[in-house]
């Protein structure tokens, strides 16, 4: 199949980009990350640059992958990563444009490429259980109810790929931190750090530039594990208690 | 230079205590002023690197991903085994490791083994603690499942995303460190050199990969959590990043490289669809709990599975392997369906697929569970295979999902079409029992390392090495040699040492850049894995590995005439990247293929074709090979053979059964 790309072109973080226009020859079968293989081994040998993008395992976990397609971070199908997008989805003829992750909070690297370190920066703030090695009590001797551990596991299968700051008009982060503190606050093993890890981690968040909710729910749209709303309502839960509580 | 193995004394289930209660250990003051390198973060790295600096020592970690959650060991999907006896089947630490011993056909330490088995309870709870949501029933008890090769239940799983749950405890740890000061986190780093002063590992040169500069870290330890080398295949389930760059640089430092030629096969991936592939998709062996492995009995098939009669269907691994069925070992289950893909059974377009086929269990074993649950009286096939999808989708939702996506067929409606591909490397750094390399200071942990997976490792069990030594082992066993460093300044990174590797580094940069001719790197890495899938995969002889040598030499000397790499060296440049990591692969296959040349059995993994009993299994020869080839690296990609003998004093070897 024919398939022309817009592709958004930027040198590094300083330099203004733009858009540039591609022609690819793509088979139906290929990932869409295929694609872009394909185009950028065409560009080497046109002796031009190729196009810098983010990948790594290409199955759809690493949360490497982050392309913004017609519009949609990874692509028009749901509950997918990029990696996992075939060009079985497109049409022959059609026009698709790529471009990074934009939000402030994430400075495009190159290219698609962007720098999600404040993402990071929020694990270290709080998203953990302080339990040091060789601390821990026989696995079984606390039992957790299935729904629990089905539910936070739910939460816990985040891959970190920021679409939805991608997806929400004010780059929020409140799927993302939603989820990790939604897992560990169900879980008992979560509970003596709870209310002291949603602030800290709230508090991170704000510090990146990581814009406010206003609850459109485009975040939980376009997440490819689809980890539902209900942990921002969740997130904002556990932050008025922790917060009520003079935290 | 003798190989030292530093197994210690004792029977083999007091070795590691006794070792624990006797190992120099280094008091709280002092390890705050050792530093230990981290390189990698994945389930090794990353708990190695939390644990380190839990403890107080300084850390730097390193990862070439974009953050250090993306480690590979994320996208591990059926479990970790650990020697709980939760089920009440029989497990025990001894069962544990026989069962790895055996699965590694007698070509892995017993010591180092029999030590895996014994932290592996530790892990669980270890992960459990750390807020892990391993799968649970009803009553609230960790819920386990059976994989290849063993009879017992003791896999702990989180749907097919255990490696994700389990790397993203790890992580959290490691950030937390990050966070209290203790750790300093480089991403997008990768390593390009080890530095020695007085042949010990003193630092790394590191490279940027975003502005592309080299930089100097010192050491007074340095830990490789680099993963494996399945990438040298071009074509496998690694992720596309996954390379042996560290290791190899190890290597040539003086790091010897521990059975280079034993590498998995995993029997149960999404076929190759075309020659634009850039890597294949494992499906979980959690799958042959459920799913029935078949080819049609007739040849060229035309009529479509489901049509296809009980009776015309050849469930060739329960025919050969009656114990075991569909659950036998990854090497023997991959070359059987090569086997039956050689003789012209094979299914798909390419004829190189066999069915993977849900719907028996689906029918029979869950639908008339839940049917009797729910009260269902004499349910229709139709009702039960409904009642069986629910369950199906319950426990193997994301990996059916995933194959749906690919594939663009339903794996609740059509068997599954299946493939062994390259999915993980039993070689690697050889290691003494305290992981340390040759290179004294110079450690090698998880895949990285060669040490407890002999020639064919058990599913589910790399989660367990990765997360044994970086959460239970190295934590000890550093200490044995930094207790002595602890009078060791910091070096200046303006040391010689430092300037000469970083020159080196520079050096080798500049001549890749320099070449400038017409080859994309890519080209090169896939006839590359073309070269190694054929002559040094599944099926290996003399006269092929004999070949890929002279095949390998010819393309390396090409790919230093006539590579192109675009851009230049001071900016973010993945080409330049992968250029540096193909470079590598293309000494690493020729090491693995006269390897594999020089082990003249079949053992695990590697089958050489000119060893094999009448019946087509493996023929060992213990006799001969009863030991680990490590290689020592000489000028020029000239290579020393060592030996290795390993002992059984526990387990009595024998020809592996699975029948």
């Amino acid at each position: 199949m024919n398939i022309n790309l817009k592709v958004w072109r930027q040198r590094n973080q300083n330099s203004e980009g733009r858009f540039e226009e591609y022609k690819v020859q793509a088979s139906p079968d290929m990932s869409f990350l295929e694609m872009f293989d394909v185009l950028n081994e065409q560009l080497i040998e046109d002796g031009k640059d190729p196009v810098a993008f983010d990948h790594d395992c290409r199955e759809g976990i690493c949360g490497m992958c982050s392309m913004v397609i017609n519009g949609r971070p990874h692509g028009p199908k749901q509950g997918v990563t990029t990696c996992q997008l075939h060009m079985r989805s497109f049409s022959e003829g059609d026009t698709i444009v790529v471009e990074p992750w934009r939000a402030n909070a994430f400075p495009v690297i190159k290219d698609l490429s962007v720098n999600r370190g404040a993402f990071d920066r929020i694990i270290a703030s709080g998203g953990y259980v302080s339990v040091n090695t060789g601390n821990a009590v026989d696995a079984n001797s606390i039992l957790i109810p299935k729904e629990v551990a089905d539910e936070a596991f739910e939460a816990a299968t985040c891959i970190g790929c920021g679409a939805c700051v991608s997806a929400c008009k004010n780059a929020s982060a409140m799927l993302f931190v939603g989820a990790k503190v939604t897992q560990l606050s169900m879980l008992p093993q979560g509970q003596p750090e709870r209310q002291a890890r949603v602030v800290a981690m709230v508090n991170q968040m704000d510090a990146e530039g990581f814009g406010a909710c206003t609850n459109t729910g485009a975040c939980a749209a376009e997440c490819p594990k689809q980890i539902p709303l209900s942990v921002i309502a969740n997130l904002n839960r556990e932050y008025y208690k922790a917060k009520l509580n003079g935290k | 230079m003798k190989l030292e193995s530093k197994i210690p004394q004792g029977s083999v289930d007091t070795k590691w205590t006794q070792y624990k209660s006797s190992v120099s250990l280094v008091n709280p003051a002092n390890k705050r002023s050792l530093h230990v390198i981290v390189v990698g973060t994945g389930l090794a790295g990353a708990s190695a690197a939390a644990t380190l600096a839990e403890m107080g020592y300084k850390v730097s970690a390193f990862c070439f991903q974009d953050s250090p959650r993306r480690a590979h060991s994320i996208a591990a999907q059926g479990g970790i085994n650990a020697a709980k006896n939760y089920q009440n089947d029989g497990d025990s630490v001894y069962r544990l490791f026989y069962d790895t011993i055996k699965g590694g056909d007698y070509r892995a330490r017993e010591a180092n083994v029999h030590r895996l088995a014994e932290v592996s309870t530790n892990i669980i709870d270890q992960c459990v603690a750390q807020g892990v949501p391993f799968a649970r029933e009803y009553g609230g008890t960790l819920s386990n499942r059976s994989f290849g090769g063993t009879q017992v239940q003791r896999t702990f799983y989180a749907a097919g995303q255990t490696g994700q749950q389990l790397l993203l405890g790890a992580y959290s740890a490691l950030e937390r460190q990050v966070g209290l000061g203790n750790v300093t986190m480089y991403s997008r780093h990768e390593m390009v050199e080890v530095v020695k002063i007085d042949g010990k590992a003193r630092g790394i040169i590191a490279r940027d990969l975003v502005s592309g500069k080299l930089e100097r870290h010192f050491g007074h330890a340095v830990l490789l959590c680099t993963g494996g080398y399945g990438n040298v295949f071009y074509l496998s389930t690694n992720a596309m990043g996954s390379n042996v760059t560290a290791a190899w640089k190890a290597h040539r430092a003086g790091a010897f490289f521990g059975n280079p030629c034993f590498t998995q096969i995993h029997p149960t991936c999404i076929p190759v669809s075309g020659h634009y592939q850039s890597k294949l998709t494992l499906m979980s062996e959690s799958l042959r709990n459920d799913g029935r492995i078949w080819v049609p009995k007739k040849k060229d098939e035309t009529r479509q599975p489901n049509d296809i009669p009980e009776d015309e269907r050849d469930y060739y691994l329960e025919r050969r392997y009656p114990a075991f069925g569909n659950l036998v070992p990854r090497d023997i289950a991959s070359r059987a369906a090569k086997e039956r893909c050689d003789a012209g059974y094979g299914v798909g377009t390419t004829k190189m697929a066999v069915y993977l086929d849900f719907k028996y269990n689906m029918i029979n074993k869950y639908g008339r569970t839940e049917a009797s649950k729910r009260g269902i009286q004499n349910p229709s096939e139709d009702v039960l295979l409904e009642l069986g999808k629910e369950i199906a989708k319950e426990k193997y939702g994301n990996l059916f999902d995933m194959y749906k996506q690919i594939t663009a067929e339903d794996p609740y409606e059509v068997p599954m079409k299946i493939y062994p591909a390259v999915h993980y490397t039993m070689g690697g750094l050889w290691v003494d029992y305290e992981l340390q390399t040759t290179v004294p200071g110079l450690y090698a942990l998880g895949e990285a390392n060669f040490s407890d997976h002999g020639a064919n490792r058990l599913g589910a069990s790399a989660l367990m090495q990765g997360l044994a030594d970086g959460y239970f082992i190295i934590p000890y066993t550093l200490g044995s040699y930094l207790s002595k460093e602890i009078h060791t300044k910091p070096i200046s990174t303006d040391h010689e040492a430092f300037v000469e590797a970083e020159k080196k580094v520079s050096d080798r940069i500049n001549q890749l850049m320099g070449i400038q001719g017409k080859r994309t790197v890519e080209s090169y890495h896939r006839e590359l894995g073309l070269i190694m899938w054929d002559k040094c995969g599944m099926a290996r002889n003399e006269k092929g590995l004999k070949e890929a040598i002279d095949q390998i030499r010819a393309l390396r000397d090409d790919f230093y005439k006539n590579v192109r790499i675009p851009g230049s060296v001071d900016e973010f440049n993945p080409e330049l990247d992968k250029a540096g990591r193909v470079a590598d692969f293309l000494e690493l296959g020729e090491l693995m293929c006269w390897d594999a040349l020089n082990r003249n059995e079949s053992c695990g993994g590697h089958f050489r074709e000119e060893y094999q009993t009448e019946e087509g299994e493996a023929l060992r020869d213990d006799e001969n090979f009863k030991n680990v080839f490590a290689w020592e690296y000489k000028e020029n990609n000239q290579w020393e053979l060592h030996k290795e003998e390993l002992n059984y004093e526990n387990i009595k070897i024998q020809q592996r059964s699975y029948k």
